[in-house]
């Protein structure tokens, strides 16, 4: 029920149009990271164990109008968010009817910290490049704009109501994988991590879907070329204080890795900093030749949940009665004959 | 009911006369053993562990058994024989409670998602790829990995549909919801890791022979380690609703050892979509 917002969601982050603007001279630092050596395993490891929320208003890209001003004052930063909530509400009447229909789907269910603004007054996720825009792209073999375009086409038919099969969804709609596969982004709810570690592992478990990742730290070898995951293969080091994660081995289907980036191409790095007792600072960097003109990184605050709030199950396919009713009303929809 | 409850009381007193030292029959077989400490002073359960028995086709004795449309098939997706894990050989179902597990049975290959309603009523959850409950994942043929680190949660992470639960140790509330893996809370006995699991969803079985539960199941498990490769374990099942009392069943988990062995993907979501979804497919069933 709630996974059609998930399209309306991915098309407000990701945008396809990647803007050209002159890079400033310096990328926004990370902010100091206090000493940490409090939040330590009795084996000696930063200690990052806990439950993290990592929902928030700002964007991931800068938007149009801030093009010069990466961080904001206080005042620029209460108009800012006042503006993103604004925005991002569903609580509101104005629209007419069919958008008021669909904000029937309202704030009771989406996570309020989604309206938020990251508490470094940042206006964009990204801070590198600086203009806070994720890069241009480079041209595409027509093998990967044949793919896209015939993605276009699945999504055009699954928003007019008429998908041909399940195939025409995306995969967080068919909970094949939603917020488990790096990088994360925040979402409109359900935008808690777990995190657990043991001596020689990290192992991370997104609320969507239930997957734990593990991340092996004692420098084996990643899988062989030919053995392909949904979320990859992650390998972990500690560079002092913090965790730097790579990941590879990404299958090649669709929608699996950033933007339809090109799995082969395609390497991700995440770095996991404990900042303080309710903090941790999530940063990654995604770079791919084939795709991108340069790499890009973008940070995100985590924020500690309150031990009281649990993180429940988030079971998808056992109940995802929206598949069948997507596919029976697209049928009724043909039968009366509005597909054209 | 009466009867149901003086047999529960006189498991429990059994089992607290017997002490801390609560050792399956089976692990007898091991001599001695401590296991290493973490910093705070219980065992250290970390690693990848497999159960070797065949209780997922059926807790109770069967004998080998060939798979669906051996005509195409062959001995692929065959069942393997395999001896009774329940102790005293038999689930204790109430008079009149076998015949749903015989429907299950004969109706375990069907599915029937046309309406909400009916979306749960037939067909093994394992072959919908849903998330197996307690105490199937543990002796699904598949491995899983226990995280344990000096937090109040221990983390159980299958590789069967990435399956995952939480144990909260020393937590004292109730179920908030049902769920399909249940709502665990863990303690230890000595050094044996007990964990108590209420609050699931009625749909979960027990194996492919379609034994099966009601919403008041209750689970006790019991991990406790016998040598560095081997854990024992044994599950309490109770449901006065559907057993005359609880029962028990136990084998060991061995630890996975190859080098650099690691819990893989077992997603399969898109194994089923087109057995599930694909009959509501333009041009219908293909």
């Amino acid at each position: 029920m709630k996974q059609r917002f998930m399209i309306i969601l991915a098309a407000a982050v990701l945008p396809l149009t990647a803007q050209t603007a002159a890079p400033k001279k310096v990328a926004a630092k990370a902010p100091a990271a206090k000493s940490t050596a409090t939040f330590r395993t009795p084996w000696g490891d930063p200690d990052l164990q806990g439950v993290w929320n990592d929902a928030t208003s700002t964007p991931l890209q800068r938007p149009n109008g801030l093009a010069e001003k990466d961080v904001l004052n206080d005042d620029e930063a209460a108009e800012f968010r006042a503006q993103l909530a604004r925005d991002l509400t569903r609580d509101r009447r104005d629209g007419g009817a069919e958008v008021d229909v669909n904000r029937a789907y309202n704030d009771h269910w989406m996570d309020s910290r989604r309206l938020k603004i990251t508490a470094d007054h940042r206006t964009s996720l990204i801070v590198d490049p600086p203009n806070g825009r994720i890069p241009p792209l480079v041209p595409l073999s027509p093998e990967r704009e044949q793919r896209k375009a015939a993605r276009a086409a699945a999504n055009t038919r699954f928003n007019a109501g008429l998908p041909e099969n399940y195939t025409d969804f995306t995969l967080p709609v068919r909970c094949v994988i939603r917020t488990d596969s790096p990088p994360y982004l925040p979402t409109i709810y359900n935008n808690d991590f777990h995190i657990f570690q043991s001596p020689g592992y990290v192992v991370i478990g997104p609320e969507m879907i239930h997957s734990a990742r593990v991340i092996a730290l004692d420098g084996r070898p990643h899988l062989g070329k030919n053995l392909k995951q949904w979320l990859g293969d992650s390998r972990g080091h500690w560079d002092g204080d913090t965790l730097i994660v790579e990941t590879t081995n990404f299958r090649p289907d669709d929608g699996v890795v950033f933007m339809d980036a090109n799995p082969d191409t395609y390497k991700i790095t995440e770095r996991f900093t404990r900042v303080d007792a309710t903090t941790l600072n999530y940063e990654f960097t995604v770079e791919d030749p084939a795709t991108w003109t340069r790499p890009w990184t973008a940070r995100i605050p985590w924020n500690r949940i309150d031990p009281g709030e649990q993180m429940y199950e988030y079971a998808c396919h056992e109940d995802n009665y929206d598949m069948v009713h997507f596919l029976t009303g697209a049928r009724a929809r043909e039968k009366r004959g509005e597909a054209k | 009911m009466r009867t149901y409850r003086f047999r529960r009381t006189w498991l429990q007193t059994m089992m607290v006369a017997a002490g801390m030292a609560v050792i399956p029959v089976a692990a007898q077989t091991f001599p001695a053993y401590k296991a290493p400490r973490m910093a705070d002073g219980h065992p250290d359960l970390n690693g990848i562990w497999q159960a070797f028995v065949t209780a997922d086709w059926d807790l109770q004795d069967h004998e080998a058994q060939a798979g669906p449309h051996p005509e195409v098939m062959g001995a692929y997706g065959a069942g393997p024989a395999g001896q009774s894990v329940v102790e005293g050989g038999d689930i204790p179902y109430k008079p009149g409670a076998l015949e749903k597990k015989k429907q299950n049975f004969e109706k375990r290959m069907m599915v029937d998602v046309s309406s909400d309603k009916k979306w749960h009523e037939v067909g093994d959850p394992e072959l919908k790829c849903y998330m197996p409950g307690v105490p199937r994942a543990t002796y699904m043929p598949l491995p899983f990995r226990i995280v344990q680190g000096s937090s109040p949660y221990i983390l159980i992470a299958y590789e069967f549909a990435s399956a995952t639960r939480t144990i909260r140790m020393d937590w004292k509330g109730e179920a908030p919801t049902p769920s399909w893996m249940g709502w665990s809370r863990g303690r230890w006995e000595g050094d044996t890791l007990v964990v108590d699991v209420t609050g699931f969803r009625e749909e979960t079985w027990f194996d492919r022979a379609g034994d099966y539960h009601s919403e008041d199941l209750h689970v006790v498990e019991r991990y406790t380690p016998v040598s560095p490769y081997h854990l024992m374990y044994e599950a309490t099942i109770e449901d006065k609703n559907v057993y005359t009392r609880p029962w028990k069943i136990s084998f060991p988990l061995y630890r996975r050892m190859e080098k650099n062995v690691q819990l893989l993907e077992f997603k399969c979501v898109p194994f089923t979509e087109e057995m599930l979804f694909g009959r509501f497919s333009k041009g219908g069933v293909r």
